[in-house]
């Protein structure tokens, strides 16, 4: 039985280049990359040396915190760099894939008979636990934690982003075989959102399906838990998204780490945008030409618009992110920019901007600021785009002041930085909500643990 | 020219005049400042056309006010028109070139000082320039006397700007509405220029005494020392009356306000519950008067017995509704709190109107008083949001951490 969940709250971008639901197969890449920064907190202890080959599925490094949680290669090959920054803080794993692939097959766990520490043995050890993610602080999950539910959301919202619908199809046999191992991981319930009855976890079982409609951020996952049962102080929830849940299925079926993943490039400098398989860590540059782009000069992001990292032409797919966008620089200056009327570009107010008259109208944006960045100064703006039973502006000030008490008693345990995403958007002060909340949240979690 | 500024503005960059360089370069173009963090796209608003869009709303209460000071000036002199013409007695050039040389100096000096100190600010302490001042530079000149001495007004701008806003760090983060401490400033600073019949119309003050002399009160203030005004509804409504430069006309202030409200610039929120508040106290003090509670020699009743609704067409309180309360930094900051606060500036201006003769304006002073108290109104709200957090607590389901477990098991076996 599905119960409605309804978003009033929010606001759809509609750009222009979404990807057309198609799949081609992506080039195959000779270089596939880790980048560490995908795992937030992480300190990475190597396993293997440069130069040492590895499978797929064998890991690469290690959680310093916790020595079971391993990471795995997404391809065989050689390790060919490490990438280090600052304090040799490594930054970049590369591995050279060989052109025959060979990879670890683990010992399966039988999904009916097998208890909670089994299956959180096996996903740990052969690289499916960093999928699953925690809230509260937005990290990889903690496995000595029983959360009280897991929340998937299989829809998106967000501007350009992959419709797991598409992207997922005909994966449900993956899907119902890592519902069924989750479900010995938490006493409570795992929370399943749809946008529609095409998603393929329409029929799984198992699960509280709830068909959620409304705009961006409806298909966030912390709009979804705050509406079906919001986090506590001292509780934990789980997160997977929709594509990680085919991931975990499928080495829970088959014993094989496949970082194959359908890819949404999307973006108006995209010739032509549409959907790629590929694989976890693989050089974007192998998708990216074969659909073309129509300026030199663009910004490319590991995700989308909203919650993506900036990466460049030689950039790697990140180790979450299910999409690739492509839109304008907008590094050049603008005649009276600030007081003329604007057609072009979203507006959450209609101060000579108009698109609230057109709100179907597909925008081309690109990455200029639209202003210089000021204290806060407007009031009641953010809430008309935040659905959740938080205040906004109270919780970032808090994490601004580092008032851990305010910062607690006004939920930022229950978010995550992306839930601060369109609040930034529409910030008229310019402030980088999601940098705040993101300190705020490893501030708390230093202090608390 | 965009290339030349570019140049210009990346050899000043780290330089201590950069803030007043990029100031006026970001005037004429929107900078080429790009996303580096989270969104990496972003909305088309920012302050400067936030603060833009306010001003758009008081421009006609400004021109409005300067054919006012002509119109008020002329007919003490002559004597109010008969068959009176919007075209013939109002909007006159004569008219007009009173206001050019009585409030253009206003809003120049206004804006001299408060930008210079703006930039001095931002110059020593190197931020950026804040955009607030655009605001207060144009409310300032509207709420005051026509005939304010300029040097007056400068000082109390430097205050204003100063202690009102630059000591507590810049635009966002003042307690108190910097155009309402300016105008708090003059007003305790020169109460003389500030209240009584002279100071309206244009040469009052310099007439006075002479076989010349010119006078006109404000309604507010016949109505305090209990005599009558010769204004009907219509000229209330229009603002054919005396009074500040751009409180006058009730007419374009409510068509400002319904700008900034379809904008959705201002609350529509703390308008309505400020006119909310204001009718409600008016009625109340009808109704002490129709109650028959009060003598009709008390030196309350020509105010107390004043219309309740009448109370929104005379003196600053629309203005103040419009475009003061609406502050949204001195304001509150939760939906919420914003009814309360606004409800409350309503209701105080009416009653220091009224228990205040001395002085029978008090929308600022009712204002100033509530910026004082709106955190306090917001701590109010957002602690109804943490109890019902708590409250969810109490039902928490926590699960002890794997280790836990095995620890207790292990010291309950030893």
């Amino acid at each position: 039985m599905s119960k409605d969940i309804r978003i009033k709250k929010g606001l759809d971008i509609n750009l222009v280049g979404a990807a057309e639901q198609t799949i081609s197969k992506a080039v195959t890449s000779n270089v596939y990359a880790l980048n560490l920064d995908d795992f937030h907190g992480i300190t990475p202890k190597m396993l293997i040396k440069q130069g040492e080959e590895i499978k797929a599925g064998e890991p690469l490094f290690y959680n310093k915190n916790n020595e079971e949680m391993h990471f795995v290669s997404p391809v065989s090959g050689e390790l060919v760099e490490i990438v280090r920054g600052a304090r040799r803080r490594i930054l970049t794993l590369k591995v050279l894939a060989d052109k025959e692939q060979n990879y670890v097959i683990n010992k399966v766990p039988d999904l009916d008979t097998a208890d909670a520490d089994t299956i959180k043995t096996y996903l740990l050890q052969c690289g499916g636990w960093p999928f699953i993610k925690q809230r509260p602080y937005d990290v990889i999950a903690d496995p000595e934690m029983t959360p009280k539910a897991i929340f998937v959301s299989a829809l998106a919202t967000a501007p350009l982003a992959a419709d797991p619908d598409f992207a997922l199809r005909d994966k449900e046999q993956e899907i119902q075989a890592a519902v069924m191992a989750l479900s010995k991981l938490t006493p409570g319930k795992i929370h399943v959102s749809v946008g529609s009855s095409r998603s393929p976890f329409n029929d799984i079982k198992g699960v509280e399906l709830h068909k959620v409609s409304g705009p961006h951020p409806a298909g966030l996952v912390g709009t979804q838990i705050n509406k079906i049962d919001p986090v506590n102080k001292g509780e934990v929830v789980w997160t997977l998204s929709a594509q990680d849940m085919v991931m975990v299925g499928e080495l829970l079926l088959t014993g094989k780490f496949n970082a194959e993943r359908v890819v949404a490039l999307a973006g108006s400098v995209v010739k032509e945008p549409k959907y790629y398989r590929t694989k976890i860590g693989a050089e974007i540059s192998t998708f990216l030409y074969a659909s073309g782009v129509k300026e030199d000069r663009f910004r490319l992001i590991n995700g989308d618009v909203l919650t993506g990292v900036k990466t460049h032409t030689e950039g790697y797919l990140g180790f979450y992110n299910n999409t690739v966008t492509a839109i304008p620089e907008g590094d050049d200056y603008e005649l009276f920019g600030w007081n003329k009327p604007v057609f072009n570009k979203i507006s959450s107010t209609r101060a000579l901007t108009f698109s609230w008259l057109q709100p179907k109208k597909k925008y081309d944006l690109d990455t200029n600021t639209n202003g210089e960045h000021r204290a806060f100064v407007v009031t009641g703006r953010y809430e008309e785009v935040f659905p959740l039973d938080i205040y906004p502006l109270q919780l970032l000030k808090a994490c601004m002041v580092k008032d851990l008490d305010e910062m607690e008693q006004l939920g930022l345990y229950e978010v995550a930085p992306e839930d601060f995403s369109l609040t930034e958007f529409i910030c008229i002060s310019k402030q980088p909500h999601q940098q705040i909340i993101r300190e705020g949240l490893d501030l708390l979690q230093k202090e608390l643990g | 020219m965009k290339e030349k500024l570019h140049q210009l503005k990346l050899k000043y960059q780290g330089k201590k005049m950069a803030p007043a360089f990029n100031a006026l370069h970001t005037f004429l173009y929107m900078p080429n400042e790009t996303t580096h963090s989270g969104a990496h796209v972003r909305a088309a608003d920012d302050l400067k056309r936030t603060m833009n869009t306010v001003i758009m709303a008081l421009v006609p209460c400004l021109l409005f006010g300067m054919f006012n000071a002509g119109y008020q000036h002329y007919s003490a002199i002559n004597g109010f028109p008969e068959n009176f013409s919007l075209f013939d007695h109002f909007l006159t050039w004569e008219n007009f070139l009173v206001g050019i040389t009585t409030v253009l100096p206003l809003v120049i000096v206004s804006y001299g000082v408060g930008l210079a100190i703006e930039f001095l600010f931002a110059v020593i302490k190197g931020h950026e320039v804040e955009e607030g001042y655009l605001v207060t530079g144009m409310l300032v000149p509207l709420i005051i006397p026509v005939d304010t001495p300029l040097w007056m007004l400068a000082i109390a701008v430097a205050f204003g700007v100063v202690i009102g806003k630059e000591v507590f760090g810049g635009t966002g983060m003042n307690i108190l509405n910097p155009a309402l401490t300016i105008r708090a400033f003059l007003f305790f600073a020169y109460p003389t220029w500030m209240s009584g019949d002279k100071v309206w119309v244009h040469e009052g003050v310099q007439r006075a005494g002479t076989a010349d002399a010119i006078s006109g009160e404000t309604v507010l203030g016949s109505l305090a020392q209990g005599s009558d005004y010769a204004y009907s509804l219509s000229d209330m409504f229009y603002g054919f009356i005396p009074g500040s430069v751009g409180e006058t006309s009730t007419l374009l202030i409510v068509l400002g306000g319904l700008f900034l409200i379809f904008s959705k610039i201002a609350s529509w929120r703390i308008m309505l519950s400020a006119v909310v508040g204001a009718l409600a106290m008016g009625l109340i003090f009808n109704g002490i008067v129709d109650a028959g509670w009060l003598p009709e020699y008390s030196k309350f009743y020509t105010l107390m017995s004043f219309p309740y609704w009448q109370h929104l067409l005379v003196g600053g309180l629309a203005f103040g509704i419009v475009f003061m309360a609406t502050d949204p930094v001195t304001g509150s900051q939760t939906n919420k709190g914003k009814w309360y606060y606004g409800f409350f500036i309503g209701f105080l201006s009416v009653m220091i109107r009224v228990f205040n003769p001395g002085y029978p304006e008090g929308v600022f002073l009712a204002i100033l008083l509530m910026n004082v108290f709106a955190p306090t109104i917001d701590h109010y709200v957002v602690k109804g949001n943490i109890k019902k957090r708590l409250k969810r607590f109490k039902t928490a389901t926590i699960y002890p951490k794997a280790s836990d477990e095995v620890d207790s098991l292990k010291t309950e076996t030893a």
